[in-house]
């Protein structure tokens, strides 16, 4: 048997408003972008991106679901995706219950906020999962049992984290530095654990649609669903598991429609189905059906992102060192204060986006186009992050001296 | 390649930017292989070995400062001519200007003609118009620049368009000065090259900080306080009242930081005035018009520059203030913000915006770190001699031109 072990994440961050100095101590919202127009209203790309890909793909899928008796898939969805889906496009979360009820979808677990929190507090990263898992549990009834890190970031501390959390597996990246001569299509062991079954990322294949599909510089461009079967095929002679793992927005937002995207796709999982040979699994199914090929050790972390699939992009300069410290540093007196909102606030600036967009490593290969950011530049969105979190302990401070009193 | 460079300034007798782009592009030029005869309106020694310094006027230098910046007042004549004791505005020196270049036209024969802002047009379209000379125009300002919002002096405007309609290739310093000649004189974008200013690092010319320019400044530093200079002549152009209120709004939330504020010009009493209103006077140094030694000891003293500028065709003074290792803050509009990543850009009216990046630099190391790193590997990518290279290019494309008599 061989089988496509397909993933999709979907995540949208709170992007903080252009907040001043000025607004610090007075103005607590920092989330609510005034100027509809502006690259930080939440609100507007929540919209925009639920046109252009949530509520189209997930149409896709669910047709794909009911048209074809072996489709199946899974998701990963962030808490603040899901917060933003209730307040701005509800009907999508009624679509992802319908998809969950079918049984055929899985629910992969992670941190609530997108967050680095692993790396910097692991009770606070704990309660982020755990937080996850009941608001999966809440919304779809069902216990998510697969874990994934955000960006993908993964390393041996974290495969034991989860091992002994209870999870059945764990996702990371299938980079050729770590797997040298081995291939992704096998479940593998993380070292030094007992239970927990690793599935990596066959990137080729996955970054092939995902990257790119749409480029015409590509010499396999146009990429026919025939072209990419026979690759399909050729890669499961070095294993039966294709881990394609990628961002739900790579259909209709970051590859879009007028491409034949969608086209492509329904074609593609017609075509693989045809074949007696082939299914689809989820990733738990896939986790079940084999025992560990081999052990794998990650000693460092490593990401889906870049080149380098490192964590650069998200702490590689002192700017975001600087702020995911100011923002760290305050947990405890956070945590204390009781205060709902303040501790959602504080949380909502985890998410794992804001450092990403104080960035500066592409002006040094001058590629300014590869990172996306609401932000002019690197260093208003550091500015504006430094000042909420100037406001957060602003609000800190009122707490506690209320408290005295 | 004959060249035919008409100026107005050359260092030392320059009061800006314009002379030492002039300089220093000639000196890659010159390298180049290119033979330049440098008119200026002045009669001075430069000894140079590149290229001929020819005085097309015989008035003093010192008498013609601020020419090259003025826009009001062109006709009234203030420079007293020592040598012919009689006063001459810059109309009248530009008139003689013209005498000389069509004089050393009857006996020289440049290729191109290069001539440099709109003081200069004029000879330059007697060049094009009665010798069939190619000519480049090179803008580093416009009127609307010097101008700001009243709009500049008419009779400028008027030489200007001639000058760009006349030309057979435009040089424009920035794509912000660019999209001013298109939009405000209506000229083909496809007839304009952008080539910034070069900032080719000094080396070896024996600059060494040694702290004593500014001792009172050294012993702030000590205490805490943070450095935030600006260089520049005080004129509306330079959007130094904006700078001015968010200095004060900066230091309400952080009160230990200095602003130098360096150079001279018709804003100054006000801007005075403004401190004290503001209540902040005792934050606010005022310098003078400085040179040499002087003004670097401030690029070394100082941890962030600000170019506050309303319209700021390029802003060699950022560049200079980086080689330096300071943080920079530039307007949107500024030209130097399109060739430089590591800085904060804000629009010239945005003073909370300047307020919240002053702070935010003089509390967070890690910022003020980052920028100024980050900005040292940047400025040194645009040299001189990459200007050079694109205005040989258009000179070959000019030289095809060549010889259309009008």
């Amino acid at each position: 048997m061989r089988s496509i072990v397909l993933y999709l994440h979907m995540h949208q961050p709170w992007r903080l408003k252009h907040y001043n100095i000025f607004s610090v101590d007075h103005d607590h919202d920092y989330w609510t972008e005034k100027d509809y127009y502006a690259g930080t209203n939440n609100e507007r790309i929540f919209k925009k991106v639920a046109d252009k890909s949530y509520r189209p793909m997930l149409t896709l899928l669910e047709k794909c679901i009911k048209k074809y008796d072996g489709f199946k898939f899974s998701l990963s969805i962030t808490g603040t995706f899901l917060d933003q889906a209730e307040k701005w496009a509800p009907d999508v979360i009624e679509t992802l219950k319908r998809l969950t009820k079918t049984g055929k979808v899985e629910i992969v677990a992670e941190t609530y906020y997108h967050s680095l929190a692993f790396f910097y507090d692991r009770t606070e990263f704990e309660a982020q999962v755990k937080q996850h898992q009941d608001r999966i549990h809440k919304l779809f009834g069902v216990k998510s049992q697969v874990f994934r890190n955000t960006e993908l970031s993964y390393n041996d501390d974290l495969a034991k984290w989860a091992d002994e959390y209870g999870f059945k597996g764990i996702l990371a990246e299938g980079w050729d530095k770590i797997l040298e001569w081995r291939s992704p299509n096998y479940v593998y062991r993380p070292e030094g654990c007992k239970n927990i079954k690793l599935l990596m990322k066959n990137y080729r294949l996955s970054d092939d649609i995902a990257f790119r599909f749409s480029d015409k510089h590509w010499k396999e461009w146009p990429l026919t669903v025939e072209k990419y079967m026979r690759w399909v095929e050729t890669d499961t002679l070095r294993g039966p598991l294709i881990n394609l793992f990628m961002d739900f927005e790579t259909f209709g937002e970051n590859i879009w429609e007028d491409t034949g995207i969608f086209k492509f796709f329904e074609y593609f999982v017609y075509t693989w189905l045809k074949d007696k040979d082939n299914n689809f699994m989820t990733v738990s199914e896939a986790c079940d059906s084999a025992e560990p090929t081999a052990e794998i050790s990650m000693p460092w972390t490593v990401t889906w992102a870049d080149t380098e699939r490192d964590l650069t992009a998200w702490l590689g300069n002192s700017m975001q060192h600087e702020a995911m410290k100011a923002a760290y540093e305050l947990k405890s007196e956070i945590l204390a204060s009781g205060d709902q909102k303040l501790i959602e606030d504080w949380r909502r600036m985890q998410t794992s986006d804001h450092p990403y967009y104080m960035c500066t490593k592409y002006f040094n290969d001058g590629d300014v186009h590869a990172y996306f950011s609401p932000y002019d530049s690197p260093y208003d969105a550091f500015l504006y992050y430094m000042n909420a979190i100037r406001d957060i302990r602003g609000r800190l401070d009122g707490v506690t001296r209320r408290k005295k009193k | 390649m004959k060249i035919l460079m008409l100026g107005w300034e050359l260092p030392p007798h320059n009061s800006g930017g314009l002379g030492v782009a002039c300089l220093n592009l000639s000196k890659s030029l010159a390298k180049m292989g290119a033979d330049i005869d440098f008119v200026v309106p002045y009669e001075a020694q430069h000894s140079l070995d590149y290229m001929n310094v020819l005085s097309a006027v015989d008035i003093d230098p010192l008498i013609r400062y601020g020419g090259a910046y003025e826009s009001k007042e062109i006709e009234v004549k203030k420079f007293r001519n020592e040598n012919r004791q009689q006063f001459l505005s810059i109309r009248d020196i530009q008139h003689e200007y013209c005498e000389f270049i069509e004089k050393y036209l009857k006996e020289h024969h440049p290729e191109v003609v290069h001539a440099h802002d709109w003081l200069t047009y004029e000879a330059g379209i007697i060049a094009k118009k009665e010798f069939g000379i190619p000519l480049v125009a090179h803008v580093h300002a416009t009127e609307f620049d010097r101008g700001g919002a009243d709009g500049g002096n008419p009779l400028i405007h008027q030489i200007e368009y001639e000058g760009l309609l006349w030309a057979d290739r435009i040089i424009a310093v920035s794509h912000a000065t660019k999209n001013i000649i298109v939009e405000k004189y209506g000229i083909p974008p496809s007839k304009i090259d952008v080539a910034y200013n070069g900032f080719d690092a000094p080396k070896n010319d024996h600059y060494h900080y040694d702290g004593s320019s500014y001792q009172y400044l050294e012993n702030l530093k000590k205490k805490g306080y943070t450095i935030v200079s600006t260089v520049g002549r005080f004129t509306l152009q330079k959007g130094l009242f904006h700078l001015m209120r968010a200095a004060a709004r900066a230091i309400s939330i952080h009160p230990k930081m200095v602003f130098l504020f360096a150079g001279d010009g018709e804003q100054k009493d006000q801007l005075m005035h403004m401190s004290a209103d503001l209540g902040i006077a005792k934050n606010i140094i005022f310098t003078g018009f400085i040179r040499g030694k002087q003004l670097r000891d401030i690029y070394s003293i100082s941890d962030i520059f600000v170019m506050s500028s309303v319209s700021e065709p390029f802003g060699l003074t950022a560049l200079e203030a980086a080689h330096h290792g300071n943080a920079i803050i530039v307007t949107k509009q500024s030209g130097v913000g399109e060739v430089l990543n590591s800085v904060v850009r804000y629009d010239y009216w945005d003073e909370d915006k300047l307020a919240s990046a002053l702070v935010n630099i003089a509390e967070s190391p890690a910022l003020e770190k980052s920028l100024q790193t980050g900005v040292s590997h940047e400025y040194a990518r645009i040299s001189w001699d990459d200007v050079a290279k694109k205005c040989v290019d258009v000179y070959n494309e000019v030289r095809q031109h060549k010889r259309n008599r009008f």
